[in-house]
């Protein structure tokens, strides 16, 4: 290997607040709340969320960041919960699919995927919803290789996926194409 | 997930600081490979630093036209800049290609170089494999090897690097910038990707508590016609089977400029410069590109379900030749 | 008011779907709640010979390690019997943790229970085994020379051979004969909800479960056996499960150990089953071989058929999925021979897997008729127009309904499949060679072997609920039973709720085998009828009723009120003759008697699938770019549903046929992909658009609906059709599953 110039530069001595490994106070902003947790830091974001704040809407399908069933949005980007420490997620704004409806009134992605039938067993559909949302918002729906591409991170056992796309396409069609946000 | 403990910096000397004096501590960055390995035992930290308050996240232009990605840039954010996808659409293709939409905003540039390979066998905790446990032997040797590799290999370990971007960062010469307890230093690519060989468990050259803090792009015209194809057996969200990145330039019939790396075949992102140096000034013609395929694959050894990859790896060489040359014969 | 049945209506359980709100097994808030995980056996074939808990034990938050030494034994594991019986349904003759023998890999060997998933998962880990290994089966390969052929297969419930005419005789004479033999890959259902079971003792013998499973009481049944405690001890709740497709239709023993679990520490327990572990835990497709030999003569006539299956098995049980069944009635052939060959090795025992057989059987037998066609020079189709039997072939009975030609046309015509030029490599697409392939689609109608029963009760404002012990995964059973329930009752679906998913309620058998909403659905409309009845009964015998005196049977239901179907303006809602009579609700248990096994007739489904592949000429890779399936079950009713689930199980089979397998290391016994990374499924853009259609058959034969189900059709030979597209592109045959593209380089 080539020879490098080493700058020699004075790291900073172990400084860094040590939390954990034993239970430690963890407060995430979820849907527009704080709330407040006490947990080790190797829980994850999706184990937080489904076992101690009771929010079950984000779901475990491999907890190894191959299906997407556990799509969430962190900061308004798609992610995957079951790769993400919840105690890396403090000041964050966290959204899942329970912040999604405006009360008894159905976001128009749910609402599409409820009439295009975009789901039959419904488990990976709170991971479909916030991925497509995200979606319009990133722009990548502009047609069907595009959606197909971009929702492809969201696996579907029942392969509903063609009907996926039909409910995205009448929430982008209705919302004028890319303009669309949640 | 054995027991851990968190801190979370937001300076670069901390972060060092903080790792190089624990040795049983880890960067966390996306955590999209971490997190993930650290659930299946095969990293075991006790300690994980959280450096994505780090500043490391820019795309900034360099003196002499480069471009420098922040270590800690988001793949989707480096695929979708402006600068990158026209200079170097091949690194904005091979992200793109890679994972998918989710992973691709938490994973860093910098931790999508790091990340550890596929291998089966190196992700179950109780089969011999030298990489993971050295020793103990390499089960994939005549295991379920399909996604191996057949270039690089050494009889201690044939784990395919799985980096796509790592295999566009290669095929241009970038320039992966660290800083650590020693200092900074500057490594190209090529050094900072190590052949298993004896030493399958040393992937890359860097120091406990030495950080990646960005990667640059050399200024080079030839990369603004550039592309990435990635063959897999399903359309999307899949590692490679055999990946192509290929930027080439052509004047007058023959090859002025070329570039070419290879993925999903190799222990680490792979340029074939066998067949950059039969196509250096060869007619840019099919039978050149078969010629600069059957070179590079002249020393791929197969093993047992993998041996596919070797004409496949020729054939997707040339179809990302050819098509070059079509776009080059029609711009 | 128009009917229900056949009405487009959504999900009756989308809106808390889409919003996260169903409560999957693994979601029902529990005071309490412990965590439990199960440790697996990381060898395929020994003993345990020592076992070090102590550091398990010691780590924060464990309240137990339980292995073979501390369990306890089952009181008495039930025989092996396919949930549609509607008895115990045990999904292996085998439970673990009784001693210390390993029979496969992933056998489970140890039970940690903590406070939090994250200590019990850490804690497992800590257990240190010994082990004295013996020598492992897992592949066919290895143990060929010891295959056997079993007396009888699935759960005793079939022969492990069959025949009629003479075969040999007709082979020798054939004029042609094509003779193939085609290998499938393992496969596994990955739902992408994991199985999970939550057990909670609210006494020393009561018992509840919240339980992802096809059938309720199937685990009701089986774990109150194995427990060695009555049925009335044990609930079994299932509110939503998030898919199965044949996982869930045995039951396994994560819902018993969750029990004993929850016993031992005396607190409710929640076990979640890993990715991995759904590999070896809830059975599998097994790895398969199948050899056929058609004889026909030059006219493309079928004379005879000879259809021999080797696959592994388990060391308990004589599994093998049913795969000759519909090839051996498919078309009109005298001659026939069909055996199962089994080989013992160590694994759990296989399983349903959705179209459990047909997916194999069926894509052999469609494969090998796509060569005859082209051995003959007839069109595919044409070949299958000409072996078409009115008749079950086996039995010589009428088909209580087909459908398989109107399906073949009907296909034809939406796919344009007579524009086709036949030649293979005829069709070229810049680097992509295009081919076209058809297949049949034939699946078995199953009718329950005991009576299913269903509740209905109609309160005094007009509002019905009906309730059946069936769960819900997927198939739409809760909204189609609110629209048969509805029609039956003469209410607007509005008026309707349907009540399933608990064993406490009246009996159904596991929804398996395409037949779930067929008895289900049967037993509703037989009650719901019933309910109906009773209460023009009472009109008409209340002096104080516009109907009083009329003829029950000239008195029909619409929009909840009884008229007179002559004078629909004489009547009264049953509202008005329950406020009447001071009644505040009337509620009837009814039964729907299944027909004999025996009932004078051929019952099968049937359907044609058609599909375009491209193939990349240099590069093997094969993308499906349409399909179209037309289908014949029955009555449908729910269109947008069934069609769902048609356009799913199509989906299946291009799963199938170019992605799906599992890897089996035989130097460690153990699978080599078990996740979602690396045992490929289709993702979004894998799938292209889908044309189904139904062609709806009246069949009064089948059950009171009229229906044979689709959960299962739409798979069978889909895979075949993209296998022969395949061939059509490129002239290469594919013998085996799936078509990864080094096969086609």
């Amino acid at each position: 290997m080539k020879s490098h110039q080493a700058i020699r530069t004075a790291p900073a001595p172990d400084s860094a607040v040590v939390r954990g490994p034993d239970e430690v106070e963890v407060r995430l902003r979820v849907n527009g709340t704080t709330r407040r947790m006490f947990i080790e830091p190797r829980v994850s974001l999706l184990d937080a969320l489904r076992d101690r704040l009771d929010l079950h809407g984000t779901k475990k399908g491999c907890n190894q960041g191959a299906c997407g069933a556990c799509t969430v949005w962190v900061d308004r980007r798609r992610v995957l919960a079951c790769l993400t420490l919840a105690i890396s997620c403090e000041n964050r704004e966290i959204t899942t699919i329970e912040g999604l409806a405006e009360g008894d009134t159905l976001h128009p992605m749910q609402q599409a995927f409820l009439d295009a039938d975009a789901f039959q067993c419904g488990y990976c559909t709170p991971g479909q919803i916030m991925s497509a949302v995200a979606l319009l918002t990133e722009g990548h729906a502009r047609d069907d290789d595009e959606i197909k591409e971009w929702m492809s991170g969201n696996l579907c056992r029942c392969a509903a996926y063609p009907h996926i796309r039909r409910a995205i396409r009448r929430v982008r069609d209705e919302q004028g194409g890319e303009r669309a946000s949640h | 997930m054995r027991p851990i403990s968190y801190s979370r910096v937001s300076d670069v000397g901390t972060a060092i600081g903080t790792v190089a004096a624990d040795p049983h501590s880890a960067f966390l960055a996306g955590g999209t490979n971490q997190v993930d390995l650290l659930r299946i035992y095969v990293e075991q930290p006790r300690r994980l630093v959280d450096i994505n308050d780090l500043p490391l996240k820019q795309v900034e232009e360099l003196p002499g036209g480069g471009l420098r990605l922040g270590g800690l840039a988001r793949m989707s954010d480096v695929a979708e800049h402006p600068t990158v996808r026209r200079r170097y659409p091949m690194v904005t293709e091979s992200l793109l290609l890679g994972a998918s939409p989710q992973l691709r905003h938490m994973a860093s540039v910098a931790g999508n170089l790091m990340q550890r390979v596929r291998c089966t066998y190196f992700r179950d905790t109780e089969a011999p494999c030298n990489k993971r446990a050295p020793g103990t032997g390499c089960s994939a040797m005549e295991g379920v090897n399909r996604g191996h590799a057949v270039l690089g290999t050494s009889e201690c370990c044939i784990a395919t690097h799985p980096s796509d971007l790592g295999v566009a960062l290669m095929a241009l010469d970038a320039v992966v910038q660290t800083e650590g307890p020693a200092g900074q230093r500057s490594i190209p690519i090529d050094d900072f990707y190590l052949l298993p060989g004896r030493t399958p468990e040393r992937e890359h050259p860097l120091t406990h508590g030495e950080l990646v803090t960005g990667i640059d792009l050399p200024p080079l015209p030839v990369a603004a016609r550039s592309r990435y194809i990635k063959i897999r057996d399903r359309e999307s969200y899949e590692f490679a089977l055999v990946a192509v990145a290929v930027a080439m330039s052509v004047a007058g019939g023959r090859i002025a400029e070329i570039r070419l790396a290879l993925g999903g075949v190799a222990t680490k992102p792979w340029r074939a410069r066998a067949a950059e140096r039969e196509l250096d000034g060869a007619p840019a013609t099919p039978e050149s590109f078969t010629r600069a395929a059957e070179a590079e694959m002249a020393g791929a050894t197969p093993h047992g379900m993998n041996a596919f990859k070797i004409e496949l790896g020729k054939r997707t060489i040339v179809r990302a030749l050819t098509e070059m040359a079509e776009r080059e014969g029609s711009a | 008011m128009s009917p229900a049945i056949g009405a487009t209506l959504n999900r009756v359980d989308g809106r808390y779907k889409v919003r996260g709100e169903s409560r999957y097994s693994a979601e029902v808030p529990v005071p309490n709640l412990a965590h439990a995980v199960v440790v697996n056996a990381k060898v395929a074939s020994g003993r345990i010979t020592s076992i070090d808990t102590s550091e398990a034990e010691r780590a924060t938050g464990v309240l137990a390690v339980l292995t073979h030494r501390n369990l306890g034994r089952v009181a008495n594991v039930p025989r092996l019997l396919p949930s549609l019986a509607g008895l115990a349904a045990p999904g292996q003759t085998f439970f673990p943790m009784q001693d210390e023998t390993v029979h496969y890999g992933g056998q489970p060997v140890a039970i940690v229970v903590a406070d939090t998933i994250e200590r019990a998962d850490h804690a497992g880990t800590l257990i240190r085994f010994e082990y004295e290994t013996t020598p492992a089966t897992t592949l066919l390969d290895q143990a060929r020379d010891r295959a056997y052929v079993p007396e009888r297969i699935f759960g005793g419930l079939l022969p492990g051979q069959g025949s009629r005419g003479d075969v040999a005789k007709a082979l020798a004479e054939a004029e042609v004969c094509v003779d193939a033999t085609y290998r499938f890959a393992p496969n596994h259902h990955n739902p992408i909800e994991m199985s999970a079971s939550t057990a909670i003792w609210d006494d020393v013998d009561r018992l509840t479960i919240y339980d992802s499973t096809q059938g309720p009481n199937a685990v009701q049944l089986t774990v109150a056996e194995l427990l060695g405690l009555p049925p009335i001890s044990i609930r079994v709740v299932s509110h939503a499960v998030g898919g199965s497709f044949g996982s869930k239709a045995m039951v396994w023993h994560h819902p018993t150990l969750a029990a004993l679990a929850a016993r031992h520490v005396g607190r409710p327990v929640r076990l979640v089953l890993t990715r991995e572990q759904m590999f070896t835990s809830c059975g599998h497709r097994e790895e398969q071989e199948q050899r056929i030999t058609v004889g026909a003569r030059a006219d493309g006539r079928i004379t005879a058929l000879r259809h021999h299956k080797i696959s592994l098995t388990s060391p308990f049980d004589d599994w093998a999925e049913p795969s000759l069944q519909s090839a051996a009635v498919a078309y009109l052939n005298p001659n026939y021979e069909g055996v199962y060959h089994l080989v013992r090795g160590n694994t759990i025992t296989p399983t349903f897997m959705r179209a459990p057989g047909e997916a194999t059987g069926m894509f052999a037998l469609e494969c090998a008729m796509d060569e005859l066609a082209e051995r003959v020079g007839i069109d595919p189709l044409e070949l299958r127009m000409r072996n078409y039997s009115d008749t079950d072939p086996e039995s010589g009975k009428p088909w209580s309904s087909s459908g398989l030609r109107e399906c073949l046309q009907r296909a034809a015509e939406l796919f344009g499949w007579h524009d086709r030029d036949p030649r293979p490599g005829s069709r070229r697409e810049g680097q992509w060679l295009i081919g076209t392939g058809l297949a049949s689609a034939l699946y078995p109608v199953t009718q329950p072997v005991n009576p299913q029963r269903a509740k209905a009760r109609i309160y005094n404002d007009g509002t019905a609920v009906v309730e059946a012990g069936v769960s819900e995964f997927g198939t739409g059973v809760f909204t189609a039973m609110t629209q048969v329930a509805a029609d039956a009752l003469g209410l607007p679906v509005e008026r309707v709720r349907f009540v399933g998913g608990s064993s406490n309620l009246p009996n159904i058998t596991a929804a398996v085998g395409s037949a779930g909403t067929s008895a289900v659905g049967s037993a509703v409309h037989v009650t719901a009828c019933e309910l109906r009845d009773q209460l023009i009964r009472r009109a008409v015998g209340d002096d104080h009723s516009p109907l009083h005196g009329a003829d029950p049977a000239r008195v029909e239901v619409r929009d909840g009120k009884m008229v007179l179907a002559d004078h629909p303006d004489v009547g009264e809602t049953y509202s008005d003759l329950l406020h009447r009579t001071m009644t505040p609700d009337v509620e009837v248990l009814g039964t729907w008697n299944p027909p004999p096994q025996d009932a004078g007739y051929g019952i099968h489904t049937f359907g044609a699938q058609m599909a375009e592949v491209a193939v990349d000429a240099e590069l093997g890779v094969v993308r499906v770019r349409r399909m179209v399936g037309v289908f014949a079950p029955g009555r449908v009713l729910n269109r947008k549903l069934a069609h769902s689930q048609l356009m799913g199980g199509m989906l299946w089979g291009l799963g199938q046929a170019l992605m799906e397998a599992t890897r089996m290391d035989p130097r460690l016994g153990r699978w080599a992909n078990a996740s979602l990374a690396d045992y490929l499924v289709p993702v979004n853009a894998d799938a292209p658009d889908v044309v189904v259609d139904t062609v709806e058959m009246r069949d009064d034969v089948v059950n009171p609906i009229g229906i044979k189900g689709v959960g299962e059709i739409g798979v069978v030979g889909a895979a075949a059709a993209i296998a022969n597209a395949v061939h059509h592109a490129t002239g290469r045959r594919c013998y085996e599953l799936p078509i990864t593209l080094e096969k086609l380089l």
